[in-house]
């Protein structure tokens, strides 16, 4: 990200992890600024707890090296990192009550007097009346601001989360997002949070980085990734993008292309592959940038806005929104998301429509790339 | 018992029947419960009363026995033969912890190191049972005869000179010493110590050695701190399965002990079977059993194990 090296940085440079014949990790470099909050987001088995069992200790990198500012740790054991982590599943002490589990770390390094900042700990995650508690007594929730408050009280210079709210359920989740966002900015230190949760990413972290086989696919901000994908990977993974084949009929500060014999127009800079006249392109857009109308309006459609005919396929109401599913020639379905301001009638399944958007919400990629990547692993794990 | 199986639902909008079938429901424990109860009360607490009598008999073989309430045999018994009481207890006690250290790194390796090899491992340990115990405690009154090759290194080594100072053995003899003894109850009862500490080792999380190690904990402070509280329930039944029978053992003290050696086993078994005094022997087996008793629920009292059985 940065070319600076703060004194808190994390580096990974290199770093790469194979077991036998199996790439984990193919080598990656990596700057995580510090007190920022990142993501680490992807499918399951796209080697992403692997970079952060790295970064723990827990995992020794076969190639490369992992730095915490100045400091090179590749080969420290985890006793001896100033580095936290939060474990799928917590990993609490069964045995030890919820003060001793929190308080565990400080005695390990010989702090006698505990009692103040175990309970300034529970204070920050609520927990103050459990204190004599057995993690088995506490639910799933409390469980998992115990696990929270036992790394954080060793003011670790970075705490890794390995799907901390992976066991919660959804509402649960949500609340937990808000609270560690709360906590990571009450406390200023680094988080590395790894999650397959597209959401949860972009709703906690600064920067995500989305993985992919063991590589990084794209990094940046939530609203960057989620606004100019350059893969199609990045595109299906974080929420849902129509993907339309197209032929570039002329390329420039503006790309027009067509698509089955629809003209469709998108800026250049928007494309993640220098567009090619003769060439393919698969253009890009979200389908809340989206607006419909029924076929008979479509003389009220503004000049030079990108315009394609097709039919409702399928809709289904969702409260704040309806999502349309539109056949067309240029693609078989199409995803819009309608905000339920004034819903016109007419708009049912069977419908001839015309889709609108304005063109600067366009991107393009590159078409060699599979069009279906990361469709299917959302699908999982939803 | 098929009436059992009657779907309930069925049933439902009656009411008698409804009333029938929950409490044939609520039967069903006590059935399951039957068979063992009636075994115990046949095989348990019938000769339990029937010894409980015995020792409260007096008179002799040819007059036969009669119960008189001559509650004095207990304390005859207990003071003839307190020394074997104490001997026991002390075989036992060495033994269980020989046992403790032997089986702990031995149940620590099968559950966390051996990967692919802890089944066969597993069977390795129960092995020995596929042969007689009788049979296996002479092999051992052979590996530790005079002059024979264990003997002669344990010499060579000084070993012996260690335990003859501890009074453990005498010159260069092994065999019909408190070693041997120990020994033998050691390699009898190393089993059931290894079992219920596998199997309590092997059910603690791996992640929890992980969670402790990011935690600063060295390697030895998360075996003192996590892994060996975790195990206690392991501890606690694998010494209980072993002190108890070892206490009660006497085919060791028999076989590769001498007169000096003797356990209270021994002294039950020959008050019963040669010199025909039941009363005493079943007074010595009660008083064993009280001692027995008393030192367990101490012993589980301050293992402190909630969770245990």
């Amino acid at each position: 990200m940065t070319d600076k090296t703060a004194s808190g940085d994390v580096r990974l440079a290199g770093i790469s992890k194979h077991y036998g014949s199996f790439t984990a990790v193919h080598p990656l470099d990596l700057t995580i600024p510090q007190g920022s909050f990142f993501a680490l987001l992807g499918a399951s088995g796209c080697g992403k707890t692997t970079t952060l069992r790295m970064i723990a200790g827990l995992e020794e990198p076969s190639t490369g090296t992992v730095s915490l500012g100045d400091r090179e740790v590749t080969h420290l054991p985890p006793y001896k990192r100033p580095v936290n982590t939060v474990f799928q599943s917590y990993a609490l002490f069964p045995h030890l009550s919820i003060y001793e589990n929190i308080a565990f770390g400080l005695r390990r390094r010989g702090i006698k007097s505990v009692k103040k900042q175990v309970d300034d700990m529970l204070e920050l995650v609520q927990l103050g009346q459990f204190a004599q508690r057995k993690p088995h007594q506490l639910s799933g929730g409390q469980q998992q601001r115990v696990a929270v408050a036992r790394a954080l009280i060793n003011h670790p210079q970075v705490l890794l989360l390995d799907e901390p709210l992976g066991a919660l359920d959804l509402k649960l989740r949500r609340q937990m997002q808000l609270e560690l966002k709360r906590i990571q900015t009450e406390v200023g230190i680094t988080f590395v949070h790894v999650t397959h949760d597209q959401e949860e990413a972009m709703t906690m972290a600064d920067t995500v980085a989305v993985m992919n086989g063991g590589r990084v696919e794209q990094l940046g901000a939530p609203a960057e990734l989620y606004e100019n994908p350059r893969t199609t990977f990045v595109a299906n993974f974080l929420g849902t993008s129509n993907l339309i084949e197209a032929s570039v009929e002329s390329a420039g500060t503006d790309v027009v292309v067509s698509a089955s014999g629809t003209t469709l127009r998108l800026p250049g800079q928007r494309c993640s592959t220098t567009p090619r006249a003769g060439g393919k392109l698969l253009v890009g857009v979200r389908p809340e940038k989206i607006s419909l109308v029924h076929a008979d309006e479509e003389h009220t459609v503004a000049a030079g806005r990108n315009k394609i005919a097709g039919r409702i396929a399928d809709s289904s109401f969702i409260g704040v929104s309806t999502q349309y599913v539109i056949d067309s020639r240029v693609c078989p379905e199409l995803e819009v998301y309608a905000q339920n301001i004034e819903r016109d009638a007419r708009l049912v399944p069977g419908a001839e429509v015309v889709l609108h958007w304005n063109p600067e919400h366009t991107f393009g990629l590159d078409a060699a790339m599979d069009i279906d990547a990361g469709v299917e692993t959302v699908e999982e794990s939803a | 018992m098929t009436a059992v199986s009657a779907p309930p639902r069925e049933a439902a909008p009656a009411e008698p029947p409804v009333h029938k079938a929950s409490l044939r429901k609520r039967l069903i424990p006590y059935w399951l419960l039957l068979p063992g109860i009636l075994w115990l009360l046949v095989f348990f607490v019938l000769p339990m009363i029937y010894q409980a009598s015995t020792s409260v008999q007096t008179g002799s073989l040819e007059e036969g026995f009669k119960v008189t309430w001559h509650f004095q045999t207990y304390w005859e018994a207990f003071g003839d033969y307190y020394p074997q009481f104490l001997r026991s207890l002390l075989y036992a006690g060495t033994a269980t912890a020989l046992c403790l250290l032997l089986g702990y790194p031995l149940a620590y390796l099968i559950a966390f190191k051996a990967g692919r090899w802890r089944n066969l491992l597993l069977v390795l340990v129960i092995a020995p049972f596929f042969t007689s115990f009788l049979i296996r405690t002479l092999a051992w009154k052979t590996i530790l005869a005079d002059g024979g090759p264990v003997v002669g290194a344990l010499n060579a080594v000084g070993f012996l000179d260690v335990t003859s100072w501890l009074g453990m053995t005498e010159g260069d003899r092994v065999l019909a010493t408190p070693l041997a003894v120990v020994c033998g109850l050691t390699y009898n009862f190393l089993p059931f110590m290894i079992l219920p500490l596998y199997t309590s080792l092997e059910r603690i999380d791996t992640r929890l050695h992980e969670a402790a190690g990011d935690l600063y904990a060295r390697p030895a402070t998360v075996f003192r701190k996590v892994t060996f509280p975790l195990s206690m329930p392991g501890v606690v039944s694998g010494t209980l399965l072993t002190f108890i029978p070892a206490s009660g053992d006497y085919v060791n003290a028999e076989l590769l002990g001498s007169t000096d050696t003797r356990m209270i086993g021994s002294v039950i078994q020959s008050q019963y079977l040669r010199i025909l005094d039941y009363p005493t022997a079943a007074a010595l087996s009660f008083i064993l059993m009280a001692i027995v008793l008393i030192m367990v629920s101490i012993y589980i009292r301050r293992a402190g194990t909630e969770d245990l059985v």
